[in-house]
């Protein structure tokens, strides 16, 4: 038995690969729901109930697939450089802490606040990126490693101005950061829910970034110079400056995430905000198969999985710690899918 | 004299395309077979077969007469067939010796037997005729002892059958007939060799018999001293070829010129002391052994490396501190020496590979957008004129062939109406019928007064082609003769560094 390189990937089966992979996933997850005694049919039409059940538990799916979208674009647009960016969650939170401490303090009307916020966390997602990126263009560092071990310090600087500079005094001695002027709250997008426009703004980052990445002379440099760096190098492309941009945008786009759920969802910032929405972005990413649209429907899937698995976990007993396997192994079947859409098995 | 090596009515198919049919060969004891096709006639699919990397859809493969199971290399190594492919598979951070034995000796054994490995490596490497550090990293190799390596490798696994796959493709002249030398030397010793190739000379001189393939098919099998390279080359393609030939005609102004340049990469001096002039309508050849500067040459002429001493000018304006982009701005064009790494992006399509040097061009782009309509266009153009087969404006450029490939990149070339080209090895790996169509382009540049600088290891090439040849020689350039004074003898000289004495032309 051997691979063998096909020729051309139909579309069916790039379509039809991230749906194999979860499928795939489910299956597996399911041998260790059925290990803690639960029939994994009922624990999985829990899970479905708990997210798309009602319509609460279906504005609450959004909600959390809102960071989802905006850090698998992150995710998506480094990766399509091979800029290997693992760092969406220290950029994410990064973005967050930069909103909260610049929304405490702004005095500006909320239409004009709520974009000046947003602008804060991209730059300070940006720049937690751009010391990595330039570090990998002038010394070839590897990115892997230094974005993935910022996570932890900039986790750890959270926690250190949420104790000290940036302690909300009206938190009960919750660890919590100042929270964000009330004007600087983004409006319901539905009544009565969590979700908030910060969806609507993820959406529209996703069409954004298609429009970029398939219709620009920066989209198609990228793409250049992830394929082939020689060749794209050959063509005149400048590929520092390419990564550099590749950068700024993706760590522009997980600080956003940031931004965003500190001004739509918690106020201010703990160090427990976010259930890994940072390495999450990369499951979503690679489900996308890196394409926008893709990312957008990824998305739902991990926080409906997220959701659907604390509901589910209420009502069987299974940890719901059960969507972090889940959300894992889709990326591992994901790789495997990957390999069948670019290789068939020869006998 | 008895076969050591039957191959009986293989067919093969992939898919709808059927890369062998009904093919049987067989091989004598002490025999060097070449195995000649165009790319794509099936030939290294069929060694492939032989060797178990694919199992045939038909037919049966029998060594020293006992018929091997398909699709098991392992049972073709212990017959006694080893395989050196054209693109090694070496691990270049491993010694030579560790390289060797790499395979050969069980997993589950706690120490390898080195010492004994080493004696029975130089002891075979002494027999053969083939030189070898066995400490030596595989990495620090020129290409020439890394195909040395190969070659012991499956001598060590006791190779009786030898299949080289394209040996001579990644190799300079000299460097090949040493190595055809040491193939002869072989068969004396008892091995029977087959070797795949589209080169007629080299088929010509180093084989006993040839077997043709074409389009899968065995179309001809001839006794090599009973046959001649017209024979084989219109068996070979089924038509007769005849490479352009160059016409005398005026030469114009010089376009390119090259005063005193030194270029260093890394601290070391790759180029030194280099002038050179192409005038318009010309095509200036520089030949050599490879490893002699060429990459840097190229690199230069391309926008990717800049002189740190000297002047480069094109129409007179300074361009030696321009880069890619600014050098096509300037009337430059460029075929790169490798299409694959350098040339073209696989997974992109046609058209974006068409566009990719002059995206940022108001053609192609305006206000940070591509005008895709307008790439296409382009594409579309260029697929029609400079018949790129198999291509449309969105295929993925690796779908085509070597030669479909080059076609566009050259096209890529010439449709700016170029002052200058770089053309940088532009017909390694092709066909002859590529070969001919490549040739016949540069040719119809240089008559509408393009300067053209052919950086070539093929002296046909470079002598049928060029107007005046210039020698490189460890970064520097031998005084230009023309092509009437470039005899085999004095190109000899001239590549091996002898040309102090000559009169300039």
């Amino acid at each position: 038995m051997r691979l063998e390189r096909r020729a051309d990937t139909p579309l069916r089966l790039v379509v039809l690969a991230p749906l194999g992979a979860v499928l795939a996933a489910l299956i597996l997850a399911a041998g260790l729901i059925g290990a803690a005694k639960v029939d994994p049919l009922m624990a999985y039409g829990e899970m479905l109930r708990g997210a798309l059940g009602s319509r609460l538990s279906v504005t609450e799916m959004l909600t959390r697939a809102t960071p989802l979208i905006l850090t698998g674009l992150a995710a998506a647009v480094a990766f399509r450089a091979r800029l290997w960016n693992i760092g969406g969650e220290g950029q994410f939170y990064l973005g967050a802490l930069t909103t909260a401490w610049v929304g405490h303090s702004l005095a500006l009307p909320g239409a004009l606040g709520i974009p000046v916020l947003m602008v804060c966390g991209m730059a300070a997602g940006a720049l937690l990126l751009a010391g990595p990126a330039v570090l990998r263009l002038r010394f070839g560092v590897d990115e892997v490693v230094t974005t993935l071990l910022l996570n932890f310090i900039v986790i750890l600087f959270v926690g250190l101005m949420i104790e000290g500079p940036l302690k909300d005094p009206l938190a009960f001695g919750w660890p919590q950061s100042v929270p964000v002027a009330g004007d600087f709250r983004l409006p319901d997008l539905i009544a009565r829910t969590r979700l908030h426009i910060g969806l609507l703004i993820a959406l529209a980052a996703a069409g954004l970034v298609w429009l970029i990445l398939a219709r620009t002379v920066f989209g198609v440099e990228t793409r250049a110079a992830g394929l082939n760096p020689r060749a794209a190098t050959f063509a005149g492309i400048a590929l520092p400056r390419t990564i550099m941009g590749v950068a700024l945008v993706s760590g522009a786009l997980a600080g956003l995430a940031g931004a965003i759920e500190v001004m739509g969802v918690t106020g201010g910032v703990t160090t427990t905000m976010s259930p890994g929405f940072g390495y999450a972005g990369i499951v979503v990413a690679m489900l996308a198969a890196l394409h926008p649209a893709g990312v957008v429907a990824a998305a739902i899937f991990v926080a409906t999985v997220f959701v659907g698995a604390d509901a589910m976990s209420r009502a069987t007993g299974v940890p719901s710690f059960i969507a972090d396997v889940i959300v894992a192994l889709s990326l591992l079947t994901m790789l495997v899918a990957l390999l069948f859409t670019n290789y068939r098995i020869r006998r | 004299m008895k076969a050591v090596l039957e191959l009986s009515n293989i067919t093969k198919h992939f898919g709808a395309l059927t890369a062998n049919d009904d093919v049987s060969l067989s091989l004598a004891q002490g025999e060097i077979l070449a195995l000649l096709g165009e790319n794509g006639a099936g030939k290294t699919t069929l060694m492939n077969i032989l060797f178990g990397h694919y199992a045939a859809d038909a037919g049966a493969v029998r060594v020293f007469g006992r018929t091997l199971p398909p699709g098991r290399p392992r049972a073709a190594i212990e017959a006694g067939v080893g395989m050196v492919h054209q693109h090694f598979t070496l691990a270049g951070n491993l010694t030579v010796l560790e390289n060797v034995m790499l395979g050969s000796e069980p997993l589950t054994r706690l120490r390898s037997a080195r010492a004994a490995a080493r004696a029975r490596l130089m002891q075979i490497a002494d027999r053969f005729g083939l030189p070898v550090t066995p400490e030596a990293r595989v990495a620090s190799l020129s290409v020439g002892e890394r195909q040395r390596v190969e070659i012991l490798k499956a001598l060590y696994r006791d190779a009786r059958i030898l299949i080289l796959d394209e040996p001579t493709a990644v190799l300079a002249r000299p460097e090949a007939q040493r190595l055809f030398e040491t193939l002869r030397g072989m068969t004396q010793n008892g091995l029977s060799v087959i070797f795949i190739s589209h080169k007629l000379h080299e088929v010509m001189t180093a084989s006993d018999r040839v077997a043709v393939l074409r389009g899968g098919r065995m179309v001809a099998e001839r006794r090599t001293a009973l046959t001649s390279a017209e024979d084989l080359a219109e068996l070979m393609v089924g038509r007769k070829v005849d490479r352009p030939v160059r016409q005398d005609h005026q030469i114009g102004a010089p376009v390119l010129v090259a005063d005193n340049l030194r270029v260093t990469e890394d601290g070391a001096t790759r180029l030194d002391d280099l002038s050179f002039t192409v005038h318009a309508g010309e095509i200036l050849g520089i030949v050599g052994v490879s490893g002699n500067g060429q990459a840097a040459l190229g690199a230069l002429l391309s926008g990717l490396a800049h002189p740190a001493a000297g002047r480069l000018t094109l129409d007179g304006r300074d361009v030696g501190h321009l880069g890619p982009r600014g050098l096509i701005r300037a009337g430059a064009a460029r075929v790169p020496e490798d299409r694959h790494a350098e040339g073209a992006i696989g997974e992109m399509s046609v058209w974006e590979n068409a566009v990719l040097e002059r995206l940022r061009s108001p053609e192609f782009s305006s206000r940070g957008f591509v005008r895709r309509a307008a790439a296409r266009a382009h594409a579309a153009a260029l697929i029609t004129r400079f018949d790129v087969r198999g291509a449309a404006p969105d295929t993925r450029i690796r779908l085509l062939s070597g030669g479909n490939m080059q076609k566009l990149i050259l096209g890529r070339c010439l449709a700016t109406g170029p002052r200058f080209i770089l053309a940088n090895q532009p017909t390694r790996g092709l066909d002859e019928g590529a070969i001919a169509t490549v040739h016949a382009e540069l040719l119809a540049a240089r008559a509408e007064g393009a300067a053209i600088l052919l950086i070539s290891e093929e002296l046909d090439e470079a002598v049928g082609l060029s107007d005046r040849i210039q020698a490189i020689v460890k970064g520097r350039l031998s005084r230009p003769v023309t092509a009437e004074q470039a005899d085999p003898r004095r190109l000899g000289l001239m590549m091996a560094g002898i040309w102090e004495d000559d009169d300039a032309a």
